[in-house]
């Protein structure tokens, strides 16, 4: 094979390439965990904190159809809490009211960009507006 | 006939009889509790001098709608046409002088039966039990059917990003992201809690009334009794719940 | 499998072809990938006119895509042996054009990445949700009858049996999707242009004149460079049915303007006096439409008249002005004189911008070089032939 050079050159080239991501994570210094800020209006969550990091994603859909779709705007949650099914209403008013020190923080991490902000219109950070009943 | 099978087949019948009765019931019950929300909106009060705007203003500030100033990419959910424009008339000379270019508020007229909810690809769109045709922003593919169906003109496609339109977007309603079409949602998030919709609150002469249409009590339909009206394209069988009072 | 190889075997010329197509592509590419940046306000489309130049390319292509009928069912129906080299022809030009189809459709969207809530959420009483099932279908069948047969033809021998029961059930279904194209304008209550049962058969017969036409177009430009193996003959009597279906399209389009202008009520007769005389001073369509009017009366007296019907020059000649002029009545005129005058009655314009353009072009090529490539394939698999 006269091409058995080129060949392991062009193969070593692609494995190169395309295990870069890997190491260059590796042979830089780890980013550190996100801080994120505690919340201001409330010291409960609507749902447990391991639910919430795993799937906050889930509740918001759950949420987001409920509204839309049903027009049902109340959440009962495990304390028996009446809830406004609101992102900016409740989520971000009454808890998490700098969203650059809660939400942004992971997703900056992890290097997700929700599409939510596209349209929900973030309240200034500021005291809680109270949007749990 | 073995008695088990003859007290069975009793209970059978008496069960069925029972649910048929209570799906009766619940039919009746439930036509009784379902509104049918629609505006009668008088169209000689709309003040024709001095232009006024408060019902775009105030729905266009409630929704963050964008104010676009290139008008081929215009998002509007309420707006005025002259009455010649809005009725299809064609000989304005013969026209009442009152009426003659009479500025009419047009928006979604939230038909009864909807072309634009029929035609949607994804159901992005479609009719609530109160008569609302309302949209799924999140939904929406923007492949602007609905928008080729609506016989009215009522619906806007977002053509650009609205948000630099925006200048100050209010918090408690979104505001809709380029590629999606939006109109009239007769404030719904108004309605949830209790309030009028913002244009209807928002008219200093009160031109527009709002209510249900099933009740015969109701404000709206006391003036439906009492003065004639009209409703855009009646021809076309989409039951328009405007009634413009002329 | 699919004998791709065989695609990558030509001349100079061959590759000059598809590397000029690969530049537009990637020119379209460039243009779209600005259009998901800033919206589809980079078209000319506008909030009175919301289709334009992608929807036309679509309507028209799903007539090319269902005009490979035009020659399956004369060979596979009734034994019409001349169109046996020529099906395959057809169900490549098919399979191109319904890839064009579903790109413009995804380039019109204003939120493409949500494309797939058609499927997620199927809604069997919206026109739409049957176009893309039909559509979607109509590609597989074509992709596994090219594919089962070709393959049969390389090897010298029949078909399988159980190909033929599919090849008969794609005929109705290319019957089926651009029926339910026409099905997308003709049941919508607002627009009075589209509102006639007409536009089916219209439809249909604009697709089995420009579709052949091409497909003629595609074979005398091809079978003396490439052995194909298309005996003349079969390109005659394609042109006998672009002729027919020629003429049933200007009956068709006169006998719409017989209704507008007769009983002359200004819904049915506006739409027509922007296209072709213009309204309130707009009249950016009426060279257009006129044009494609010579074109296809020109193109109609060539078909009819055997003689030139039967030399190679003027039925090639004929055929790019049913072409033309059909890509301009059913892409342009139908679809923007539809939203024009507006529900409203408003007038206004369309004009398609640069980048609106640059991406059309784009799909075309791309178009362009799946049909190069599937016929440089049969070419590839004829060659051997005796």
């Amino acid at each position: 094979m006269r091409d058995r050079v080129l060949i392991l050159c062009g193969l070593g080239l692609f494995l190169a390439v395309v295990t870069w991501p890997a190491w260059r994570t590796l042979a830089s210094a780890p980013a550190p965990p996100p801080e994120l800020a505690r919340p201001v209006g409330s010291t409960r969550c609507v749902a447990p904190v391991e639910f919430m990091r795993a799937s906050h994603m889930t509740l918001l859909v759950q949420w987001r159809d409920r509204v839309v779709r049903d027009g049902v705007r109340t959440y009962v949650d495990r304390d028996g809490r009446e809830v406004r099914m609101s992102l900016t209403g409740t989520c971000i008013g009454a808890c998490h009211t700098d969203k650059t020190k809660f939400c942004d923080r992971c997703h900056d991490y992890a290097k997700v960009t929700p599409t939510c902000w596209n349209c929900h219109v973030v309240p200034p950070a500021g005291p809680p507006a109270g949007g749990v009943r | 006939m073995n008695p088990g099978r003859r007290v069975f087949l009793r209970m059978a019948g008496s069960a069925a009889v029972a649910t048929a009765a209570g799906a009766a019931l619940g039919c009746v019950a439930s036509e009784a509790r379902r509104r049918r929300l629609g505006m009668a909106i008088d169209v000689q009060k709309c003040v024709a001098d001095n232009g006024c705007r408060a019902c775009i203003d105030a729905c266009h500030r409630a929704h963050n709608v964008p104010a676009i100033p290139d008008v081929r990419h215009e998002v509007k959910w309420i707006w005025k046409e002259p009455f010649e424009r809005a009725f299809a008339v064609e000989d304005r000379d013969t026209v009442t002088a009152s009426l003659r270019g009479q500025p009419v508020p047009v928006f979604c007229n939230h038909c009864d039966n909807p072309p634009c909810v029929r035609v949607c690809p994804t159901q992005a769109t479609w009719a609530r039990d109160d008569g609302v045709v309302t949209i799924d922003e999140h939904r929406c593919i923007g492949c602007r059917y609905c928008v080729a169906a609506c016989p009215y003109g009522s619906r806007s496609f977002n053509w650009v990003d609205p948000r630099p339109f925006v200048p100050a977007p209010l918090s408690a309603y979104p505001t809709r992201t380029r590629g999606v079409v939006e109109k009239c949602n007769l404030c719904e998030e108004r309605l949830a809690v209790g309030q009028l919709p913002a244009c209807v609150e928002a008219c200093p002469e009160r031109a527009m009334v709002f209510g249900d249409l099933r009740d015969p009590a109701s404000n709206v339909r006391r003036v439906l009794a009492e003065q004639y009206s009209l409703r855009r394209k009646p021809e076309l069988g989409t039951r328009p719940q405007l009634y413009y009072v002329i | 499998m699919f004998m791709f190889e065989k695609a990558l075997h030509g001349g100079r010329g061959y590759w000059a072809w598809m590397t000029a197509l690969l530049a537009v592509a990637c020119a379209g590419a460039w243009s779209y990938g600005v259009q998901l940046q800033i919206g589809l306000g980079v078209t000319g489309l506008s909030r009175d006119i919301t289709w334009g130049l992608y929807i036309a390319q679509f309507t028209f292509l799903v007539g090319v895509a269902a005009s490979a009928v035009m020659v399956v069912l004369p060979y596979y129906l009734h034994d019409y042996k001349l169109f046996g080299r020529v099906t395959i022809l057809g169900e490549f030009l098919a399979i191109s054009a319904v890839v064009m189809c579903g790109l413009f459709i995804v380039i019109d969207m204003g939120q493409p990445s949500r494309a797939l809530n058609v499927l997620r959420y199927p809604t069997p009483w919206s026109m739409m949700f049957w176009d893309m099932v039909a559509l979607g279908g109509y590609l597989v069948l074509n992709v596994i009858i090219t594919r089962v047969t070709l393959e049969a033809e390389r090897n010298g021998v029949a078909p399988p049996g159980w190909i033929r029961p599919v090849i008969v059930l794609s005929i109705p279904w290319a019957i089926s999707i651009h029926t339910v194209t026409a099905f997308l304008y003709n049941g919508l209550p607002g627009r009075s242009f589209w509102l006639t049962a007409m536009l089916v058969p219209r439809f249909l017969a604009s697709a089995f004149a420009a579709g052949p036409a091409l497909l003629i177009l595609l074979c005398l430009a091809l079978r003396r460079r490439w052995p194909l193996r298309i005996p003349r003959a079969a390109i005659g009597s394609v042109a006998v049915i672009v002729a027919y279906a020629t003429a049933a399209h200007v009956f068709f389009l006169l006998l719409e303007m017989f209704t507008a202008f007769y009983s002359q009520i200004p819904e049915h007769v506006q739409h027509f006096r922007y296209l072709y005389a213009g309204l309130e001073g707009h009249a950016a369509l009426v060279p257009w439409m006129w044009t494609s009017a010579g074109l296809v009366t020109v193109a109609l007296v060539l078909l009819l008249v055997p003689a030139t019907r039967a030399r190679d020059a003027t039925l090639a000649a004929a055929c790019a002005a049913v072409f033309i002029s059909l890509w301009i009545d059913k892409g342009l005129g139908l679809i923007v004189g539809g939203f024009v005058p507006s529900p409203l009655g408003a007038v206004a314009d369309y004009v398609p911008t640069v980048r609106e353009v640059a991406i059309t072009a784009g799909v075309w090529a791309i178009g362009a070089a799946m049909v190069t490539g599937f016929f440089k394939i049969t070419a590839g698999v004829r060659a051997s032939d005796r």
